[in-house]
């Protein structure tokens, strides 16, 4: 870790203008993930503006019946909201299926979304890695990849993203608002599914946020279908564990069929994958086994994974059966 | 032997002695001893895994304010070389494994250190590198012993006819993973010279041991260097030899003129500077008859080692002392590599050991219809099968009844993947479990009476926290025939009479068969009227028993494991042991070490796995968000029992060792359970969800 200065924003107006202005700065939220990565030598800011004091603390109900969840909302309060935990339970089970209690105690919402991948070789600052060092090359492709990318990979990068809240929040086609430098006093509104990128020829870039750009919020729109959905994390054991792969999905039923589905996929790709492929081979489908295999196959039919990661194509196939079947009220087999 | 101590304050469970300090945090682990103005030392580890240095700049480094000194194998203090490989570091540029140190920085802080170690630049000539572990390798060699000292191969009878012959065989390959000790505490030391020599405050689990490692490396008469270890957050072996930061913390505070300098190694440091569990392909051979009775096991083992420095694990050697066979071979070859040094980790050679062969003798069971329970206590042997000799104490079938009773074994269907519950397959699982008893004669005590008339006990053992304090003074006050609240015991310091590590289960063993001698010639020399200040030390003598019997602890696991039938999902449910491991000094540490044991041999079924880049030599995943140890939420129920067990031939308490036998088994207990829920064989760990999931 090197030395660094500190700055307590007190307004995100400063904040922004603090970070931007200064091509070594970084946001400071919970730095559940930053602190890591500034002792392991993979960030090395020297300036931390920390936005965990300003004004978005809260969840707040938008005009139409929406929520709005402050970028600031710790994970364990976001979870533990009873709006989030009856009309969005796909949500607060994300959240609570990751880290630990002491650490989501302080991420915080738009931390959270912009943590970087697990993979060891970007952790690991003795070894090759593009999206730290674009152009030194993948030490994954070859190497240790059980957790990485089966879709959208590039031969630059197979890491995967590591946020279960970003998969949650790109079923539920949330929006993300964000202050940056160019906005003025105004935000833009990015979709939860567009944020984050997948690696192409530039794996150094996780989302489509510019140096300065702040995260204020998160906007869930008003989605009754919500009330009845899921997360489901797969994963090398039973807590404390990024996924193998993860199941964000909501169901509902128009008599015996299928009437509108949300699935997004986590653990598969440098981003949540969102299975338009499948919802759209299920809507107006009945709702049994071997509809949701054979889009959860459609799906997956271009899946290229790495040597010894075969193994998710056929677990995210069955996770996505096995989490349908449950919120359809299918038996478990 | 005079006789089994007469329990009195053994057996019973009093709180542990060290307690109140722990959970107060006034309990000083290494890191934390009060030393004046201390300095920091940062080790700086190579990147390359073979080849040498030729160029270490230090500019940047010492330019930082704060840094004292840096040093590098151009300009560290001389070590004394032939004598341990591992610990002579910084004595030359060449560089043997990936994570090897080939620097320190010295500074006023922690972080400093840290951030002037990151400056550092070194330029090496790098060698072609070897790290493949592979069982097919054609440069394997034959050791000469495996640890300890045991015969590398073994034969009896005819195997190979045997097995040809057997009408029911099994013939498969087994692995296990590499894996890293892990304690809670990391490895840290701080290092004082001063006029009368060098102190070094060590999280260890030997203070002598230590001190007789790294005094001829450093030069020194072991009488000028004391070792101070009074509190210790775990070990599982890898504080059990010294290591080379032990070293360093000495090195670097020869240079900052008396000021002591304080070592404590990062997690991801731990994983290529202390030790770790070699992976083992295990291939195991079974011929029985038809009715179960074995003809024919054979376990030919191939593992790896550092070719700076041999460490055999002996993973057949279990396999010579469990079941009787009339044929028999257990051989073992190493592949040695450019890889950091292996060492003891829990149970080394029992816990992997017990893996291929407990899961082929269900894959027997299996062949021949029979029961694994009855399976087992059909080739219960009546006497010790590699020498023998009769059994100090053995009861395998025991515990092997008592555990299917109490697990509710009898009314289990035998036939694999034929229950499925909401979605998960259902299953159970049974392996036996067992670990020598280990004496190391000379252990020495002595007891005194203070001025206030309480009964000293002093000894340098150490609790890596086992409840070797607790155990320790119960023992101590049935020896002396006084309450347990008169005696005062001091432990872990080399200026304590000496004693072995906390290893091979043997603590209780070696330090209460010394306590025990001191005591009783104690009492023979000044009666039960001694006063203050009388005094009286005593060694440990050879056990004459130790030729005329054969000393082991058994015990029985079993297991219930749920698979996810969409994801492969594994889940342990509950475990059960049975264990027969002569008197139990103190049940309520005793359990936590056996339900402790347990726990991990959980962790190693399901998750642990050091993963080694063969490119890079170094592990992957080294730390622990991402090399997985079980979880709270991974362990459900683990119940732990003992059968009363009177052996008055192992040590006069009459103790065998519980701190490993609890590993041992459990992870075939539960790759058997595995199989019986889903009908696969799973014969890799660790037994993560893709090998379930299809």
């Amino acid at each position: 870790m090197i030395p660094f200065d500190y700055r307590r924003a007190g307004d995100a107006e400063t904040a922004v203008a603090a970070v931007a202005g200064n091509p070594g700065a970084a946001f400071l939220g919970g730095g559940t993930n930053l602190v890591d990565h500034m002792k392991l030598g993979v960030a090395e800011p020297d300036l931390l503006v920390d936005v965990t004091r300003l004004p978005f603390d809260s969840v707040d109900p938008l005009p139409g019946g929406g929520l709005r969840i402050g970028a600031g909302v710790r994970n364990s309060d976001l979870a533990a909201d009873e709006r989030v935990r009856t009309r969005y339970p796909v949500l607060a089970e994300a959240l609570l299926s990751g880290a630990s209690g002491q650490l989501r105690n302080l991420a915080t919402t738009g931390g959270n979304l912009l943590q970087r991948t697990r993979c060891g070789y970007f952790q690991d600052v003795t070894t090759p890695c593009n999206k730290r060092r674009p152009g030194e090359g993948c030490s994954a492709r070859e190497g240790y990849h059980r957790y990485h990318a089966i879709l959208g990979a590039s031969p630059h990068c197979v890491a995967v993203h590591p946020s279960d809240l970003a998969v949650a929040l790109t079923a539920l086609d949330a929006v993300v608002r964000v202050r940056g430098p160019r906005d003025g006093h105004g935000e833009r509104a990015i979709p939860a599914a567009e944020l984050h990128r997948l690696p192409g020829e530039h794996p150094e870039w996780d989302t489509v946020l510019g140096h300065g750009d702040l995260i204020t919020a998160v906007d869930l729109p008003p989605l009754p279908m919500a009330a009845r959905s899921r997360y489901r994390k797969v994963r090398d054991r039973a807590s404390y564990a990024f996924a193998l792969v993860s199941v964000a999905a909501a169901v509902e039923l128009t008599g015996d069929v299928i009437g509108d589905v949300r699935i997004a996929l986590g653990g598969v790709a440098h981003k949540p994958w969102r299975a338009t492929l499948a919802e759209a081979a299920l809507r107006g489908r009945p709702p049994d086994r071997a509809e949701f295999r054979a889009a959860a196959e459609a799906e997956l039919a271009d899946a290229q994974p790495l040597r010894d990661n075969r193994f998710k194509v056929p677990m995210a196939r069955n996770t996505i059966v096995s989490v349908l079947a449950g919120l359809t009220g299918e038996e478990p087999r | 032997m005079t006789g089994l101590l007469r329990p009195s304050a053994v057996g019973r469970s009093p709180v542990r002695v060290d307690g109140p300090a722990k959970v107060t945090g006034r309990a000083p682990y290494a890191y934390e001893q009060p030393v004046r103005e201390p300095a920091y030392v940062h080790p700086v580890q190579a990147t390359i895994a073979r080849g040498r240095v030729t160029a270490i700049h230090t500019g940047a480094a010492l330019a930082l304010d704060g840094v004292l000194t840096v040093l590098t194998p151009e300009n560290a203090p001389h070590l004394e070389r032939g004598i341990d490989p591992e610990l002579e570091i910084l004595q030359s540029p060449d560089v043997a494994f990936r994570g090897q140190l080939v620097g320190a920085v010295v500074a006023e802080t922690p972080e400093v250190a840290r951030q002037a170690a990151g400056l550092v630049r070194i330029e090496y000539e790098r060698a072609e590198h070897d790290c493949v572990f592979s069982a097919d390798r054609t440069d394997l060699y034959r050791p000469e012993v495996v640890n300890p000292s045991l015969p590398t191969d073994t034969s009896d009878g005819d195997v190979g006819t045997a097995l040809r012959d057997a009408e029911r065989t099994v013939v498969a390959t087994y692995t296990t993973a590499m894996t890293h000790n892990n304690p809670m505490e990391p490895h840290t030391t701080v290092a004082v010279w001063d006029d009368d020599g060098l102190t070094l405050y060590d999280s260890t689990q030997g203070v002598h041991a230590m001190r007789e490692s790294v005094a001829p490396v450093l030069g020194l008469d072991p009488g000028v260097v004391r070792v101070v270890a009074p509190y210790v957050g775990g070990g599982f072996g890898s504080k059990g030899t010294a290591h080379a930061h032990l070293v360093l913390a000495a090195l670097a505070a020869k240079r900052t003129a008396g000021r002591p300098v304080k070592l404590a190694l990062t997690r991801q440091q731990m994983f290529s500077l202390v030790g770790y569990r070699t992976p083992t392909v295990q291939r195991v051979g079974l011929g029985a008859d038809p009715d179960g009775r074995l003809t024919a096991l054979s376990v030919d083992v191939v593992e790896q080692t550092a070719r700076i420095k041999e460490f055999a694990e002996q993973t057949g050697v279990p396999a010579r002392k469990v079941y009787a066979a009339p044929n028999r071979r257990t051989t073992h070859r190493l592949a040695a590599l450019d890889v950091p040094v292996p060492s003891w980790m829990r149970a080394p050679g029992e816990c992997p050991g017990m893996f291929g062969p407990e899961v082929a003798m269900d894959e027997l069971a299996q062949a021949c219809d029979i029961d694994p329970v009855e399976l087992r206590i059909r080739n219960e042997p009546e006497t010790d099968p590699e020498t023998g000799l009769p059994f100090s104490s053995r009861d395998l079938v025991g515990c092997l009844r008592e555990g299917a009773d109490r697990f509710g074994w009898r009314r289990r269907d035998p036939r694999p993947r034929a229950r499925l519950e909401d979605g998960w397959w259902v299953g159970t699982g049974v392996a036996s479990s067992t670990y020598p008893v280990h004496a190391s004669p000379g252990t020495t005590a002595t007891v005194r009476i203070s001025p206030d008339g309480r009964y000293e006990v002093l000894i340098g053992a150490v609790d890596i926290g086992t409840g070797a304090w607790t155990a320790l003074t119960q023992i101590a006050a049935d020896a002396l025939g006084v309450p347990a609240e008169d005696v005062h015991l001091h432990i872990g310091d080399t200026d304590l009479p000496e004693a072995p590590v906390a290893g091979g289960s043997s603590g209780t063993t070696n330090w209460g068969s010394a306590i025990v001698a001191a005591a009783r010639s104690f009492r023979e020399k000044y009666g039960p009227d001694a006063g203050p200040g009388d005094e009286h030390t005593a060694s440990t003598a050879e056990n004459p028993f130790a030729q005329r019997y054969a000393m082991r602890a058994f015990g029985a696991q079993f297991a219930e494991v749920r698979v996810h039938a969409d994801t492969g999902e594994i889940r342990v449910p509950r475990l059960l042991g049975v264990f027969a491991a002569g008197r139990i000094v103190n049940p309520r540490t005793a359990r936590s070490q056996l339900t402790g044991g347990m726990t991990m041999g959980l962790s190693m079924a399901l998750h642990e796995e050091s993963v080694f880049d063969d490119r890079f030599g170094f592990v992957v995943n080294h730390d622990l968000a991402e090399y997985h140890i079980a979880t709270c939420a991974d362990v459900r129920s683990v119940e732990a029992y003992w059968r009363d067990e009177h052996d008055p031939y192992v040590n006069p308490m009459g103790t065998k060792g519980i701190g490993e036998i609890g590993i041992v088994g459990t992870a075939a207990a539960i790759a058997n359970a595995a199989h019986h829920a889903t009908g696969a064989r799973v014969r890799d760990l660790p037994m993560t969800p893709d090998k379930f999931c299809e």
